[in-house]
C-alpha cells in the first residue's frame, strides 16, 4: 500500500522540481536576452515573443524585433542547450569511467570537430557545399569512431582504461593532424579564425541550430536518466555493477555513445568550449550528492544557466569585442576545479 | 548433447568450468556444486584461480568452457538481473572515491529489485535497515564510506549484499587486510548468515570453520571434502609448499592445524 502512495508522491515532487527548473532557466534566457551591448528592456522582449510566438501586432522597432528573435533568443538557448549537453555528458563519462578527470572531450571529439572544421575551412574539401559545422560533425563522429575501436582491441585490464586511453591516442592523433594542415596551408588570418572557432562561438547560432540542440540534449538527457540506477550501480566499479544485475557491456556502450552524439553536436554548432562538462559535474556532486536521479538533471540545469551567463560576460565584458565562450568558461571553471580539489581532499 | 550430469538439489553448480584470457588458461575444468544452506570455503595459493572461479560462479565473466547453473538453470539464459536477485558478491577490492554515505551504498543492494514500474518503496528501505542491523552497523549508518575502518567497510559490502536478498553469497577473502580481531568476526558473520555462502579465505586455520573446502592449485579444483579429510600433510605439501599438521587445542579440545616452512629451506 505504502508503496503505491510513494511513486505518486515522488512523481508530484519530479513535477513540482521540473516545473521550478524551466522556470529557472526561462528568467535566465530572458536576462540573456536582455543584457547585451544595447541592453534591450523586457517589456519590448515580451512583446517580441507575443508577436511572434501569438502573432500579437504590437508596433515594434523591426531591428529590436531582429536583435531579439534572430540573434540574442537563439544565443541564449542554444548556449543552455549546450552547457545542458556538456554536464550531462560530464556526469556520465566520470561516472561510467570512474575517473574524475574525465569530460566528455575525452573521446576524442573536440579534437575530430577540429580536424573537420579545418578541413572544410582550410583545406576547402566539399567546396563550398559543406558548412564548417557539417564538417566538424563529421570529424568528431570519425575521432570518436577510431577511438570505440581503437578501446575496443586493445588489451587494457579494464574497460575504462581501455577507453580513457584509446581517447588520449585518438585525440594526440587528431590534434596533430590539425596543426599539421593549419601549418602547411592556413594563412594568419585563416589560423585565427580557426583559433577563435576552436575556442568556442556562439555567433554563427540561428534557429535551425536551436531545432537540433533542444531535442538532442532533451533526448540525451532522458536517455541518461533512464540509466540512473545503473550509473549509480557503477558506484564501486564495473564487477560490482555487474553483480548488482546491470548488463555492463550494454550500459556502457548505450551511454558513452548518448554522450558522444551529444557532444558530437555541441562541438559542432559551437566549437570546444571547455571545462564545463568537467566542473559542472564536480560542483553539483558537492550540493547534491552523487546519486544520479538527481546529480543528472541538476547538472544538466546549473550548466545551461553558467553557460548563459558566460555568453552574456563574453559579449559584454570588453566593450565592442566578444571573446570566446571558452576564455570565460576557463576563466571562470579552472579556479573553481582548484578549489573544489582543494575541499574535495579535506575529510569532510 | 550434454554428457555432465546434473547434481540434484545444487543451489548453484559449475560442470567442466575453463576459463582462458588471451592465451592463459586461468582455470580448467573445476566441477563443483554447492548444496543449500552450506558454507563452502575456497582455499589455495595466491593466483591459483580463487577470484576467478568466484566471478565465473556469479556469471560477472563467462567460461570458456562449461557452464554454470543456479536453481537448475544454465546462467547463460539468465538476465543479469535475474542472476543478481539470487547471487550477490563481495568483491577483493571494491573501492569508490564517491562520497558516498554507508546506508547509500548498502542501498545499491536494491538495484535488482527496483525498476521504471517497481521503484523504491517502504519495503526497501526496511531490507536495507535489516541488512544494516544484520552486520552491526546501525551507528555508522550515515557515516561517509571513505571515514570507515576496513572492517567497517567490508561490513558494508556485506550488508550491501545482504540487501540484494540473495540466496547464495559469493565472498572473495572478505577478511582480508583486517586486524585479527575483525578478521574472526567478519568470519563469525559470515559462517551464521542464512545463506548459502562461498568464501575465499587465505588462512587455513579460518577455513576450517567451513562445512567443505575446495582446494585450487594452479587454476584446477585439486581437492573437496570436509575440512579436516581435505587438509592432509600430502596436500599442504603439494598445493601449499608447507609442513603441516594436527595439533589438539587443550583448551577446548579442537584440531588446529599447525605450519611450518619446508625442511630444506628451514635447513638452509
Ligand atoms: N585478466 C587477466 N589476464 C591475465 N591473467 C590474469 C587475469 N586475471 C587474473 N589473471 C591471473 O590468473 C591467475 C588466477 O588469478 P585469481 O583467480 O585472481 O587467483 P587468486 O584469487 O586465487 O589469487 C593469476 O595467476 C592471475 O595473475
Ligand atoms: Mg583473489
Amino acid at each position: 500500500m505504502t508503496s503505491v502512495s510513494m511513486p505518486r508522491s515522488s512523481v508530484v515532487r519530479i513535477f513540482g522540481h521540473g516545473a521550478w527548473a524551466i522556470a529557472l532557466l526561462a528568467l535566465a534566457v530572458l536576462a540573456g536576452v536582455a543584457i547585451g551591448e544595447t541592453s534591450i528592456s523586457l517589456p519590448v522582449i515580451v512583446q517580441v515573443l507575443a508577436n511572434k510566438l501569438w502573432a500579437a501586432g504590437f508596433p515594434l522597432d523591426p531591428i529590436d524585433e531582429g536583435i531579439v528573435w534572430n540573434y540574442r533568443l537563439t544565443r541564449a538557448i542554444v548556449a543552455a542547450t549546450c552547457g545542458a549537453g556538456l554536464a550531462v555528458s560530464g556526469v556520465v563519462l566520470q561516472s561510467l569511467l570512474r575517473n574524475p578527470l574525465a569530460d566528455p572531450y575525452l573521446l576524442g571529439i573536440s579534437a575530430g570537430a577540429s580536424t573537420g572544421a579545418v578541413l572544410v575551412a582550410i583545406i576547402g574539401i566539399g567546396a563550398g557545399t559543406i558548412s564548417l559545422s557539417t564538417g566538424a560533425f563529421a570529424g568528431a563522429i570519425a575521432a570518436f569512431a577510431l577511438v570505440a575501436l581503437l578501446a575496443r582491441s586493445s588489451r587494457g585490464q579494464t574497460a575504462a582504461g581501455q577507453i580513457i586511453l584509446a581517447g588520449i591516442a585518438g585525440s594526440q592523433l587528431f590534434n596533430a593532424l590539425t596543426s599539421f594542415l593549419i601549418t602547411k596551408s592556413a594563412n594568419a588570418e585563416q589560423a585565427r579564425g580557426i583559433m577563435f572557432w576552436l575556442l568556442g562561438n556562439l555567433s554563427g547560432v540561428r534557429w535551425s541550430s536551436v531545432a537540433l540542440s533542444v531535442p538532442v540534449v532533451v533526448l540525451g538527457l532522458l536517455v541518461c536518466l533512464w540509466h540512473r540506477r545503473a550509473l549509480d550501480a557503477f558506484t564501486f566499479g564495473s564487477d560490482s555493477a555487474a553483480s548488482l544485475g546491470i548488463p555492463v557491456r550494454r550500459v556502457q556502450a548505450v551511454l558513452i555513445l548518448t554522450a558522444a552524439l551529444m557532444t558530437a553536436v555541441m562541438v559542432s554548432i559551437v566549437g570546444s568550449i571547455g571545462f564545463v562538462g568537467l566542473v559542472i559535474p564536480h560542483a553539483v556532486r558537492l550540493m547534491a550528492g552523487v546519486r544520479h536521479a538527481r546529480l543528472l538533471p541538476l547538472s544538466a540545469l546549473i550548466g545551461a544557466l553558467f553557460m548563459i551567463a558566460a555568453d552574456v560576460l563574453s559579449r559584454t565584458l570588453i566593450k565592442g569585442q566578444v571573446l570566446p565562450i571558452g576564455v570565460i568558461t576557463a576563466l571562470v571553471g579552472a579556479p573553481v576545479f582548484a578549489m573544489i580539489l582543494v575541499r574535495g581532499n579535506r575529510p569532510r | 548433447m550434454s554428457t555432465r550430469q546434473e547434481v540434484p538439489g545444487a543451489m548453484l553448480e559449475g560442470s567442466d568450468l575453463s576459463y582462458s584470457v588471451k592465451g592463459a588458461t586461468l582455470l580448467s575444468g573445476v566441477s563443483l556444486a554447492i548444496q543449500p544452506g552450506e558454507n563452502l570455503g575456497v582455499v589455495g595459493p595466491n593466483g591459483s584461480g580463487k577470484s576467478t572461479l568466484l566471478k565465473l560462479l556469479a556469471g560477472i565473466q563467462r567460461p570458456s568452457q562449461g557452464e554454470v547453473r543456479l536453481g537448475g538453470k544454465r546462467l547463460s539464459a539468465l538476465s543479469r538481473r535475474d542472476i543478481a536477485r539470487q547471487v550477490a558478491v563481495v568483491e577483493q577490492h571494491a573501492q569508490t572515491g564517491d562520497s558516498i554515505s554507508l546506508l547509500q551504498a548498502v542501498e545499491l543492494g536494491r538495484t535488482p529489485w527496483l525498476s521504471a514500474l517497481a521503484p523504491w518503496g517502504d519495503e526497501d528501505d526496511r531490507i536495507v535497515a535489516q541488512a544494516i542491523a544484520d552486520v552491526s552497523l546501525q551507528h555508522l549508518a550515515h557515516r561517509a564510506w571513505h571515514t570507515l575502518s576496513g572492517g567497517e567497510q567490508q561490513r558494508g559490502h556485506i550488508a550491501r549484499a545482504l540487501a540484494q536478498r540473495p540466496q547464495v553469497l559469493l565472498l572473495d577473502e572478505p577478511t582480508n587486510h583486517l586486524d585479527i580481531q575483525q578478521q574472526l568476526s567478519i568470519l563469525r558473520l559470515v559462517q551464521d548468515l542464512p545463506v548459502t555462502t562461498v568464501v575465499a579465505l587465505h588462512d587455513l586455520n579460518q577455513a576450517l570453520g567451513c562445512d567443505r573446502l575446495a582446494v585450487m592449485d594452479g587454476g584446477r579444483l585439486v581437492a573437496l571434502g570436509s575440512p579436516f579429510d581435505v587438509l592432509s600433510p600430502a596436500l599442504l605439501d603439494e598445493v601449499f609448499g608447507v609442513r603441516g599438521h594436527w595439533l589438539v587445542d587443550p583448551f577446548d579440545g579442537a584440531r588446529v592445524l599447525r605450519l611450518r616452512a619446508p625442511e630444506s629451506q628451514a635447513s638452509a
